[in-house]
């Protein structure tokens, strides 16, 4: 007689906490050295929840056959020149952004879950732990081996690896996730675990793939809506590690919401890049980075922070400002990048009419009064003979490294600068979200390795700019960077199309 | 009340899914988006084996589920018999 099939329940019991040891002659706290030193309080790691219950034989067999389905899309996607299929050669500086901004980050979050996978006195948090780090080993393969197929067909794709590091838009995600890795190992859990992947992330891999697939690129759809399908399990281990960390102990609740500030507000100023991706990058709509913030956001993570009430826990700080700011960031992030489109590693383009229409209806109460004139002068402009780049290099956020780009929001046409003295040292932030995070741990973020300052520093090589974005950054220039108007992507994609 | 959501890559298996939902929790709202199918619910929804299988007319484990998932919101419970989402208060 076969031998009865264990339920879900048992299963994880005997291959998930089974696993666990008790040490009899070495210090457990000798074991797990950075448990404590964050000030978390842990007095019983068996309360841990997987609310999937996964367990390793279970996820290897479900992770193969997603990875088949994900490959035999990509072979078709390639045997059908797929390239050809989507919709302007202007969407696929998108996904160039994508895999020089976000695609590292996907490795470095393997290497953060990695680590942290071994600090953890549970097991449970021990085994969920490694299966999400090996879910974004996969993230980052996935994307590059989606879109290596691109990189025979268009410019931007080939030194994504070399300019993680380095290219002064890049530094900030890098950043992001360096802060995370340098953190404790429940900070780093709280900021990517949860604020990152349970709040932020759909904002990411939804609407944009959705728009993705709007597009006519199936390989981007396909490899964003499976590593989802990973995420919305990285999703409910975020939640349930917070209700963990809360139920433990209540000393534990004024660090959980000080690391949900932080990470919240990192996260939204990061996310700034996406919603310029949504606004100005898809060329057929889905829906604009206002109402995707309004669902994923306001919608879905207001209903998260009310089931957290009841643990003390209360709305990030400064949402209030996020709520206005979502109708603006995307507008002065593309502005940015469209006047340092020398600098950049992908094309940039003024909006069609029909996409500025697109725009002013989205945003009724601010593109028409602060965007579009901008468009209008920069066509203008276009037209005699003077598309406009920017001559400075742009200062810097100490925290978010991202230029100076941000407004008031009581008045948009003010930029808001913050800045703070630490040991004799002036420093400048974009906001007060990254001048409070500074001061709460200015040791740390004295050593930002801010793009700018290094340029300036001689660190980058130069003394010309164009030396810094050729040979530092390894960018093609003439092919790489500057307008999409004129750059060999456009030409060969008319001659593609048969178009003059 | 506030609203628990799953979002399914639109495909084959998935509308079988969706037809099991929308029998299980008469009450839930379907979106169709490009590639993607969001269900929602208010405070409440589940997901059962039992008519996923009758409407695929196989064997379906609940973990199967995650092939076709994109995202979800919501307190998660998963056993041998069913996924639910809900949100406490």
């Amino acid at each position: 007689m076969a031998a009865k099939k264990l339920s879900l329940k048992d299963k994880y019991s005997l291959l998930t906490r089974d696993l666990d040891w008790e040490f009899s002659y070495q210090d457990r706290k000798e074991a797990f050295p950075f448990e404590e030193f964050e000030g978390i309080k842990i007095t019983d790691w068996s309360k841990w929840e997987d609310p999937f219950r996964l367990t390793m034989d279970a996820y290897w067999k479900y992770q193969a056959e997603k990875e088949k389905k994900l490959y035999a899309i990509f072979d078709a996607f390639a045997q059908n020149n797929g390239q050809l299929n989507v919709s302007d050669p202007r969407y696929v500086n998108a996904i160039k952004l994508f895999l020089t901004g976000i695609s590292p980050q996907e490795y470095q979050a393997h290497q953060g879950f990695a680590h942290i996978g071994r600090q953890y006195g549970g097991v449970g948090a021990r085994v969920a732990c490694q299966m999400q780090s090996l879910d974004e080993l996969r993230h980052v393969q996935t994307q590059v081996h989606a879109m290596s197929h691109y990189n025979k067909f268009f410019d931007g794709f080939q030194n994504w690896s070399h300019m993680q590091d380095r290219v002064w838009y890049l530094s900030v995600p890098t950043s992001f996730f360096h802060d995370a890795r340098s953190a404790g190992p429940f900070e780093f859990l709280v900021a990517i675990g949860f604020s990152f992947e349970y709040v932020l992330t759909n904002l990411l891999f939804v609407p944009f793939m959705s728009g993705a697939a709007y597009n006519g690129d199936m390989a981007t759809v396909t490899f964003g809506f499976s590593a989802q399908s990973d995420e919305a399990r990285h999703m409910t281990l975020g939640l349930e590690v917070i209700k963990f960390l809360l139920e433990q102990h209540e000393d534990n609740v004024p660090i959980v919401q000080k690391w949900i500030d932080k990470w919240f507000w990192r996260g939204t100023r990061l996310l700034s890049l996406v919603g310029m991706m949504m606004d100005y990058m898809l060329p057929n709509k889905v829906m604009s980075w206002q109402e995707a913030w309004e669902i994923y956001f306001e919608e879905a993570g207001g209903a998260l922070f009310k089931d957290l009430a009841r643990y003390g826990i209360t709305m990030p700080k400064y949402a209030e400002l996020v709520e206005k700011e979502k109708e603006h960031v995307s507008h002065q992030t593309w502005w940015t990048f469209y006047t340092h489109g020398h600098a950049a590693g992908f094309h940039t383009w003024i909006p069609t009419d029909e996409e500025l229409d697109w725009l002013s209806e989205k945003y009724p109460n601010t593109f028409d009064k602060y965007y579009r004139p901008r468009w209008e002068l920069a066509r203008k402009l276009e037209a005699e003979g003077k598309r406009f780049y920017t001559k400075a290099l742009p200062q810097l956020c100490t925290t978010c490294q991202i230029p100076m780009l941000f407004t008031e929001m009581d008045d948009p046409t003010q930029i808001s600068y913050r800045d703070t003295v630490y040991k004799g040292e002036r420093y400048h932030f974009c906001s007060d979200g990254c001048c409070d995070i500074f001061n709460d741990e200015p040791e740390k973020f004295v050593q930002s390795w801010l793009p700018v300052h290094q340029i300036f520093q001689g660190n980058c090589g130069g003394p010309g700019v164009e030396q810094v974005l050729g040979e530092y950054y390894k960018m093609n220039l003439g092919a790489d960077n500057l307008d999409i108007k004129g750059s060999p992507d456009e030409k060969r994609w008319k001659q593609w199309k048969g178009v003059a | 009340m506030s609203k628990v959501y799953l979002a399914l890559q639109d495909n084959d298996v998935s509308r079988y899914i969706v037809e099991a939902i929308e029998e299980d929790n008469p009450e839930v709202t379907v979106i169709h988006n490009p590639a993607m199918i969001r269900i929602e619910a208010e405070g409440h929804m589940v997901v059962k084996r039992e008519t996923v299988e009758e409407k695929l007319g196989r064997d379906w484990e609940v973990p199967e589920l995650h092939l076709n998932l994109i995202t979800l919101g919501g307190n998660v419970d998963e056993d041998d018999d069913q996924l639910s989402l809900s949100w406490n208060s």
